[in-house]
């Protein structure tokens, strides 16, 4: 058990899931609702354990349909809200993640991906659902999809999922995967003061004026509590700015115009990535999750046969990170993009650059792609 | 009298916007609406602390109508929606308005461990025996032999009792009441509210455009005569014989039982766990509290 992070820097030693949760109450999350599901349930357990203490609140739903339902709720009422669960529980959320992308409701959902499909390779790592958690809801929306490769990122980029998801009244997708939600890696967590927070913007005009889907230069309209004054209607029907159904051509249209506009406003910020040996590299391997792990040994180690070689992880998968690919893809000779899926992610890199030269590793037989693995891949190049 | 029913509605309808709603003329629902209207009012809490979530159907068009915080949530998941508010906000009166395919078919799953877990929600469901708004088709509720839109030739399938199954899967109060009887449904919905835990009102009303047309129950007038006739007081039940019962059914409170509701046992569980990691000197002393005040 880890002590809540407090005024002074503290290490420990934990896994990935346990990282999320830790990162989740950092950012201020205060409500947890979800299905048990291997490989995600330890970060319901720990939760169910922290939360009460902080004067949260913990439910194990009959379902993750149910999950979804409860978190859009609690989001709605204005508390930071988080689910976790793997592929035939994120399967099942499709239906509410639409609800809470219609009605721009902040929650976090963590994705521990395991192999698919159907019940598939419940104990074993994959990266097979990165489309489904771009296109899993029916119909056309804007989403956020994070991905994290460590424990350090667990914590860190779940602060961000919930910034993100506050900032731009957003779902955002936590991708993690099999291997990094078990892996136990020391990582010292900051004190409370270096953590940055954002909350969602509340209205600052009375309740007769407030209009709850209003666009603004942000696209992004204030949100006000359900219980606060500002009496409103939500509903999953195409909606006007005051939030009653309107199926008018303009309203439609601009509806989801607008949530695109929001997300691209703030791409540079969205749309993060992290590089590694990028300067002078001449060939490079472009991927996320667990893999990035393998992709930074396979770097060094052939740097060390004087190729120069780079990295490129995408933190963020969606929106797509188009100008980072692009300046590696431009930038050298050789792209590699290896994944434990049949070829997903790859489809968007070529989408981004064709003239590059890219190459594709996949691995879909529940085992990792190792740095030898990739090493050998790159040496061929 | 008629000016104070008149300043109710004023108070408590959208009615600047969205009207004519969207039912058809005679339609039950107004005759819901407006129980539920009468039933919150006489209970003097503030619009701002009630929470009126629906699902997907024609009884999931009625939040837009009320001045109320409102949602109009997906197709039987609306009491999963009402559980995350009221766990965000206990102080809010949170109740959950569906149809018996909202409720029962696609949502049962979420009505009995809702009903189970005795979260203080209270659960209207408007019971037409039918799915009205996709057309007439069965529904978990339509009876044995019925005619629907996809039983032409008569539905071989059973319906079971909403109301027995609320009770069975733990519901503290459970009522039934139609939409004929109508200052029973009011004081019955007050119940509902008011009541610490799960409740549930079945509320029988009539769709004349598919139920009633397909077997032959005919107009809006004719439904309230069926209700007159075929409904029998809980107290009057109890007397009578299953075959006397045969093809009636009882109106009233079914069930009103105490047990501790949700939210009251989690505040115990909030209490536990802070006491805990206190003492184990994980949190500093009064750690816990302070933030559960910041957070009130």
């Amino acid at each position: 058990m880890t002590k809540p992070v407090t005024d002074t820097e503290q290490k420990y030693l934990l896994q990935g899931n346990e990282a999320i949760v830790e990162g989740a109450l950092a950012a201020g999350c205060r409500f947890y609702a979800g299905y048990p599901i291997t490989p995600s349930s330890e970060i319901a357990e720990l939760m169910s354990v922290k939360l009460p203490t902080v004067g949260g609140t913990f439910i194990q739903m009959e379902d993750e349909i149910a999950s979804m339902g409860a978190i859009v709720g609690a989001s709605l009422a204005g508390v930071k809200s988080l689910t976790a669960t793997s592929g035939p529980g994120f399967s099942l959320m499709q239906e509410n993640l639409g609800y809470a992308s219609m009605t721009e409701v902040p929650i976090v959902v963590v994705n521990v991906m395991r192999g698919g499909p159907s019940t598939g390779l419940p104990t074993s790592p994959a990266q097979a659902d990165v489309m489904q958690a771009r296109w899993g809801t029916h119909g056309d929306h804007a989403i956020i999809v994070l991905a994290v490769s460590s424990v350090a990122d667990s914590y860190e980029i779940t602060i961000q999922a919930f910034n993100l998801a506050e900032k731009y009244r957003t779902p955002v997708i936590l991708l993690s995967d099999e291997i990094v939600g078990h892996t136990r890696e020391a990582i010292t967590l900051p004190p409370n003061k270096d953590i940055p927070i954002f909350n969602r913007i509340k209205p600052s005009v009375p309740p007769e004026w407030y209009l709850p889907y209003e666009d603004n230069s942000r696209g992004v309209p204030p949100m006000a509590d359900i219980g606060s004054g500002y009496r409103h209607h939500v509903t999953g029907l195409m909606h006007d700015a005051k939030g009653f159904p309107n199926f008018s051509p303009e309203v439609a249209g601009g509806f989801l115009k607008r949530q695109y506009r929001k997300l691209a406003n703030g791409a540079d910020e969205i749309q993060m990535t992290k590089q590694f040996m990028m300067d002078d590299a001449e060939i490079a391997i472009i991927t996320y999750g667990a893999v990035s792990r393998s992709a930074i040994r396979a770097v060094r180690m052939a740097r060390e046969q004087g190729i120069k070689a780079g990295f490129l992880q995408l933190v963020t998968l969606w929106p797509f990170p188009k100008k980072a690919v692009d300046a590696v893809c431009r930038k050298c000779r050789a792209v590699l993009v290896p994944e434990m899926n049949m070829g997903q992610m790859v489809r968007e890199v070529r989408a981004v650059n064709q003239t590059a030269t890219l190459k594709q590793l996949n691995r879909f037989d529940g085992k990792f792609i190792t740095p030898q693995i990739l090493f050998r891949k790159l040496m061929s190049l | 009298m008629v000016e104070q029913a008149s300043k109710v509605r004023h108070d408590f309808l959208r009615h600047d916007m969205n009207f004519p709603h969207v039912w058809c003329p005679g339609c039950g629902l107004g005759i819901v609406l407006g129980s539920l209207i009468r039933a919150t009012a006489s209970l003097n809490i503030p619009q701002d602390e009630l929470v009126l979530a629906s699902g997907i159907g024609c009884t999931g068009r009625m939040p837009a109508y009320v001045d109320f915080n409102t949602l109009h949530t997906t197709h039987g998941r609306a009491l999963t929606f009402s559980t995350g508010i009221k766990l965000a906000n206990p102080s809010l009166t949170v109740m959950t308005v569906m149809g018996d395919g909202d409720a029962t078919a696609i949502g049962g799953n979420h009505f009995i461990h809702a009903a189970r877990r005795n979260l203080n929600i209270t659960a209207i469901i408007v019971n037409n025996m039918i799915y009205g708004m996709t057309g007439g088709q069965y529904s978990p509720t339509t009876p044995y032999g019925a005619k629907a839109s996809t039983a032409q030739y008569g539905h071989i399938e059973h319906s079971f009792s909403i109301a027995e199954l609320a009770i069975t899967a733990g519901a503290s109060y459970v009522a039934r009441g139609t939409v004929h009887h109508v200052p029973q449904l009011d004081a019955l919905i007050k119940g509902g509210i008011q009541k610490r835990g799960f409740a549930v009102i079945e509320i029988m009303s009539n769709c004349h455009t598919y139920y009633g047309r397909q077997n032959g129950l005919g107009d809006p007038v004719a439904y309230q005569k069926h209700f007159k006739d075929h409904a029998v007081t809980v107290n009057k039940a109890e007397k009578m014989s299953p075959e006397e019962m045969d093809g009636k059914f009882s109106i009233g409170v079914l069930a009103d039982i105490d047990k501790p509701a949700y939210v009251d046992e989690y505040q115990h569980i909030r209490d536990m766990a802070c006491k805990k990691t206190t003492e184990q000197g994980e949190t500093k002393g009064g750690e816990c509290a302070k933030e559960r005040l910041d957070e009130m």
